[in-house]
């Protein structure tokens, strides 16, 4: 079994809809949508749920106001400035629990926090690990960490090859909790002088932890000239350019139709999105 | 007054809404921008800023004294985020796990805990264009951009109009950037994923009681979705920018919007004086 993540840095390189034809043209695989502050790839895959859990993560300080005595120890120790007149901003709250051990009236207990649901569910490709993070919460990185156990668990059970991860933006913790211990990474690019930037940064943190990598030129002829600069970074990186995918508005339509751009069109956006997956699985299979 | 420009999804134009609606400012009003995408920092692509201070950002992490450690486990006990370990004879700090809260220090009986400080990013500031600038870059392989955010947001010239450009998402670092802010603009775009994305925003500002507004980006493709939900939902769209390739062409070779076509500054001083308009009435109904 092996496991592809793929990411950008920069958001909107098109991802998910990669990860989504992915899903139709991988035979054996098992989808997880380590997104989870922000998850589409439901949108396209339009999975089934089967089981539905809750995620505990974290903790929140809760004040006792029959017990406090209003001294400010809490307030003056807290790091994050977190309590306020007596009161928590349960938002600004780490949950590190420094305040409930130093409470001399034992007034702050710290509190559970369900910080967000995990889902498994069946597609028409696969079953599909997603997840959805609450609100303003916090352990985004660990919920990312309980999709993928999901979903190599299920890989395991139901003897799959691929596991497939669509991962988030960033560089942050989520990223490093998507990318950890994954066979390969392959990072979606656009052909902008931010795309560049973020592609150099996301490579660092492959690099960074001995992830190989692949790159792929999303909408490469909005502007040639970056598309042979980001060319002329890979080839000095080590990093082989797997697919240069043109602008089309065909990836759009597909997403307003609820499907994966290789099963709605037959044009070249979809033809390179195969030569890509099969240089991505040729490369797993090393 | 801080307005923060958001979005839940990535690339749907953040970056080209609060560098051309600072530019379009500068002139009438002192303006600062402020860049909060600490993982991935873009606005300094298109506004070439001169950086004239430049800070790094530490946090707290624990250094054990082991000459007066006796192993009591009590630091591994307090650690909410499993970031110290404690065996018979050793004891392991694991510092990226470390969200530097200062309970072990503080907490141990035996005073063999002191804190040093640990780069994380850095903070850099200084002007582009007429306009002040500041941004923050978490260093690659780091977990906790909020530390950098809020060393970033600590830069707020609070004399200036200030634009807080901020990450994709909806957790922890849009949070710590979008909270103070007086109005929070979230980019669009018209397409299944995009408005996903903006419920998850809307919700996100809502939860922080900060008023926002619409700004949609690439209209003409996609479907008409976030246009029915901003009318169901009461959130007006304060600018709409269409599809066009020469403005993707423009931002590819890292020019803002305003800069290589000079007739949306109008746009963009409407949409402040909007953005100006709502702020101060939902102030005034606060205060009812």
């Amino acid at each position: 079994m092996k496991e592809v993540v793929v990411l950008s840095g920069k958001g909107g390189t098109g991802k998910t809809s990669i990860v989504g034809s992915f899903a139709a043209l991988a035979k054996g695989v098992v989808l997880a949508d380590c997104d989870v502050d922000a998850a589409d790839l439901h949108l396209i895959l339009q999975p089934v749920v089967q089981q539905g859990q809750e995620f505990w993560s974290g903790r929140v300080a809760a004040i006792d106001e029959s017990k406090c005595t209003q001294c400010g120890l809490c307030q003056e120790l807290c790091r994050f400035k977190a309590i306020r007149d007596f009161k928590v901003d349960y938002i600004t709250c780490e949950g590190c629990g420094f305040c409930s051990h130093i409470c001399p009236a034992e007034a702050i207990t710290m509190k559970d926090n369900l910080s967000g649901h995990w889902f498994i569910s069946d597609t028409r490709y696969g079953p599909l690990v997603h997840a959805r993070l609450g609100i303003a919460q916090e352990n985004s990185g660990k919920l990312v960490a309980v999709v993928r156990q999901q979903a190599k668990a299920i890989a395991e059970k139901r003897k799959l090859d691929y596991i497939i991860s669509d991962g988030p933006p960033g560089i942050g913790c989520p990223v490093i909790s998507s990318l950890s211990g994954a066979n390969l990474a392959l990072l979606i690019t656009e052909p902008t002088l931010s795309g560049i930037h973020d592609l150099e940064r996301v490579l660092g943190v492959c690099h960074h932890f001995g992830i190989p990598a692949l790159a792929c030129i999303n909408k490469y002829d909005i502007n040639e000239h970056n598309t042979r600069q980001i060319e002329q970074y890979c080839l000095s990186q080590g990093v082989e350019v797997a697919a240069r995918i043109p602008f089309d508005s065909a990836v759009t339509e597909a997403m307003v139709a609820g499907l994966p751009v290789v099963e709605y069109s037959r044009n070249g956006v979809s033809h390179q999105i195969e030569v890509l997956w099969e240089l991505v699985s040729k490369s797993l299979a090393k | 007054m801080i307005i923060s420009v958001a979005s839940g999804k990535g690339g749907t134009g953040k970056t080209l809404v609060a560098t051309s609606l600072a530019l379009s400012l500068k002139g009438g009003e002192r303006v600062q921008l402020l860049d909060c995408d600490v993982e991935e920092p873009n606005a300094h692509v298109l506004l070439k800023p001169l950086i004239t201070h430049s800070e790094a950002v530490c946090i707290p992490t624990p250094k054990v004294d082991e000459q007066k450690c006796s192993y009591c486990g009590k630091c591994a006990e307090v650690c909410a985020y499993h970031a110290i370990a404690v065996f018979p004879k050793n004891v392991l700090v694991f510092p990226q796990l470390c969200h530097g809260c200062g309970a072990c220090s503080y907490l141990c009986p035996e005073k063999a805990i002191s804190e040093e400080m640990r780069g994380i990013g850095v903070t850099e500031s200084g002007y582009a264009d007429g306009i002040e600038f500041a941004h923050g870059k978490l260093s690659i392989g780091e977990p906790m951009p909020t530390p950098v955010i809020r060393k970033v947001k600590e830069l707020a010239n609070h004399d200036s109009t200030v634009i807080i450009d901020v990450s994709p998402g909806t957790s922890c670092p849009v949070v710590e950037s979008i909270k103070d802010s007086r109005f929070c603009l979230l980019v669009t775009e018209p397409t299944p994923f995009g408005l996903s994305d903006l419920v998850l925003a809307v919700e996100t500002v809502r939860e922080l009681k900060i008023p926002c507004g619409v700004v949609l980006n690439r209209a003409g493709v996609g479907d008409d979705k976030v246009e029915e939900y901003c009318r169901k939902e009461n959130i007006p769209i304060l600018l709409t920018i269409p599809l066009d390739m020469e403005i993707a062409r423009l931002y590819s070779r890292g020019v803002t919007l305003v800069e290589g076509m000079p007739q949306w500054k109008e746009s963009f001083l409407s949409l402040f004086e909007r953005i100006q308009e709502m702020a101060s009435e939902r102030s005034r109904s606060l205060k009812r």
